[in-house]
């Protein structure tokens, strides 16, 4: 198995592990074209993280996009009809611009869907895996739940809405409670209502320490709702055994407005970024008249490469030297010698600079009494 | 041992205040105001590591993760929309975002209206709430002349007393947003190092900092 996985990089491992994971729970894997009609997320633009498309026109006239993202087509082809379940997961580039060089980049990203007929164990079955997934990067990871019903409820009550209701969700997703204390005061919020959602600002840890927070700030029946969720969320990651490095971090409101209900975000000491994103996002499907709802999550896989990779001393195990020797002689030594398990690249001298390795090998060494190398001679 | 905090800090007069504030909390590092050409200074009985960097860099390294938490102006945030956290308004640095002209300039709503400036995303964004079509200019320094030499009709840029715009025969039209210098944070440390960095936030508001 070592021998398989050896140059296998950190986001490939992963991926496999996870897809395998995944699979367990009935989930399928969703393949799709590199390409999508670009209509689809011009009349979406809402659900997509970034403006920019590349596009491009088929010889038919047709406008194409390459795909900024998956769930979209997921969404469109999913049967979701007559109580069922679409259960999906999927490995897929996605083509992004770079929100600090505004240039085009392909991402990798790995991402699972459960749409259609799903209630309250599908919405808890996906968070856990979505901690499952951050455990097999890295044993050290955090995930974060939210509501995004939670903070409108509190917001609504406010009155705050429209361009003021943006500003106070990027104020709370910033936690800038002076930031949040302005627009109050400029829209005259109550001073209780005020301090209630400056206080969201600084609320952010364990279920334990934060809910009875939570509790006492709630607004009504709508708030009431999404803690109940939560909670009943939380008792379903403690079932999986996922609940231990689970916060509550309200402050999060989601990166696209299709989000509605719970949202969680993953991260990884080391990685300077969200490594993964996801929550329920029903209106999307109400968008193209399918009935339920849906929820998923996708994983950044090229943010790994911040994470250190184990550095190896040596680029092969045994360098053969192979001087003159013929080349069905190389390739008997070279197969000897790999039986045990080791890598072995084979060079006719040895140079300076070349390649790093644990052991030299010289081919005339390994040869017996009679001048050959011993091992498989079948063809001879 | 206690893990460490990184903290970027503003080459120049803000920073050095805002290296006080943080020494009068509790968090100070010796040598890191002496005069020195060293950038990283690190003590570690209160497990702080600070290290200078360019004003307009620091929201760079907390975002990446280089600095746990970082000094910035308002002024670099709102421009560069930077993810990170703004936990406290620190109260230093204060000025104000402001559209200034010459004294006799008249504006024509009709016409697009040239704009010079450090920070384009700021006056974009401003004036795209005002639905109005302007030029933008991005100059990187003295930016006064330009009106004066005809290059803009305005300019949008921080006034602090407002002495170099009169002494140009320049004035303030509107104010587009107070400044001051934010105590941020990046967004992972923040969930990692959370109880350090919010015994850090705490240290400072008892302070009688950043109680807005």
């Amino acid at each position: 198995m070592q021998n398989e996985t050896r140059y296998f990089s950190k986001a490939e491992k992963v991926s496999a592990e996870c897809r395998e994971i995944y699979s367990g729970y009935g989930y399928k894997q969703y393949n799709m074209s590199r390409f999508e009609e670009y209509d689809l997320y011009a009349a979406n633009r809402d659900f997509l993280i970034g403006d920019s498309i590349i596009t491009f026109t088929e010889r038919g006239g047709r406008l194409m996009a390459l795909k900024p993202d998956v769930t979209l087509s997921i969404v469109k082809n999913a049967a979701c009809e007559g109580g069922r379940q679409e259960k999906v997961f999927y490995l897929e580039s996605v083509y992004r611009t770079d929100q600090s060089s505004s240039e085009f980049r392909e991402i990798m990203q790995l991402g699972l869907e459960c749409i259609g007929d799903i209630g309250l164990y599908q919405t808890g079955e996906v968070v856990a895996l979505a901690a499952m997934s951050l455990s097999v990067i890295s044993k050290n990871y955090i995930l974060d739940l939210s509501h995004r019903g939670f903070i409108s409820a509190l917001a609504d009550r406010a009155a705050i809405y429209g361009e003021a209701r943006g500003e106070l969700m990027r104020c709370i997703g910033g936690r800038n409670s002076a930031g949040v204390r302005s627009i109050c005061a400029a829209r005259g919020v109550a001073p209780d209502l005020t301090e209630q959602l400056a206080g969201l600002t600084g609320l952010y840890g364990s279920m334990t320490d934060i809910m009875p927070k939570l509790e006492l700030m709630s607004v009504g029946e709508k708030a009431d709702a999404a803690l109940a969720e939560l909670r009943s969320i939380y008792r379903i990651l403690e079932e999986f055994g996922c609940a231990e490095r689970v916060n509550l971090d309200l402050s999060h409101t989601g990166d696209m407005k299709y989000y509605g209900g719970v949202t969680f975000c993953g991260y990884i000491e080391n990685i300077p970024f969200a490594l993964l994103s996801g929550g329920r996002y029903d209106g999307l499907l109400e968008k193209f008249d399918k009935p339920g709802g849906a929820v998923g999550f996708a994983i950044y896989l090229d943010r790994l490469s911040s994470l250190p990779e184990p550095k190896s001393q040596y680029d092969v195990d045994i360098l053969l030297v192979t001087q003159e020797c013929d080349g069905a002689e190389v390739a008997r030594a070279v197969e000897k010698l790999r039986r045990s398990g080791r890598s072995v690249m084979a060079v006719r001298k040895i140079s300076k600079g070349g390649p790093r390795c644990r052991e030299i090998v010289y081919i005339e060494k390994m040869k017996d009494s009679d001048g050959e190398v011993s091992g498989r001679k079948g063809y001879r | 041992m206690r893990e460490m905090i990184n903290i970027a800090l503003p080459k120049g007069r803000l920073g050095e205040s805002a290296y006080r504030i943080f020494e009068s909390a509790g968090y100070g590092c010796p040598d890191v105001l002496s005069d020195t050409r060293k950038l990283v200074f690190e003590d570690e009985s209160c497990a702080v590591r600070f290290f200078w960097v360019k004003p307009s860099d620091v929201a760079i390294y907390t975002e990446r993760g280089a600095a746990d938490i970082g000094v910035a102006g308002l002024d670099i945030l709102l421009e560069g929309e930077h993810d990170v956290y703004e936990l406290l308004d620190l109260g230093i640095g204060r000025c104000r975002m402001a559209v200034a002209a010459m004294t006799d300039f008249e504006d024509n709503a009709g016409c697009t209206l040239r704009v010079a400036t450090k920070f384009p995303n700021i006056a974009k964004k401003y004036y795209l709430s005002q639905g109005r079509d302007i030029d933008v200019i991005r100059l990187n320094g003295s930016i006064e002349l330009a009106p004066l030499l005809g290059l803009s009709d305005v300019i949008v840029d921080i006034v602090e007393t407002g002495t170099t715009l009169r002494e140009n025969n320049l004035e303030v039209r509107s104010e587009i947003v107070k400044i001051s210098a934010m105590l941020i944070a990046n967004k992972i440390s923040y969930r990692f190092k959370n109880r350090r960095i919010c015994e850090l936030v705490e240290r400072i508001r008892a302070e009688g900092i950043g109680n807005d």
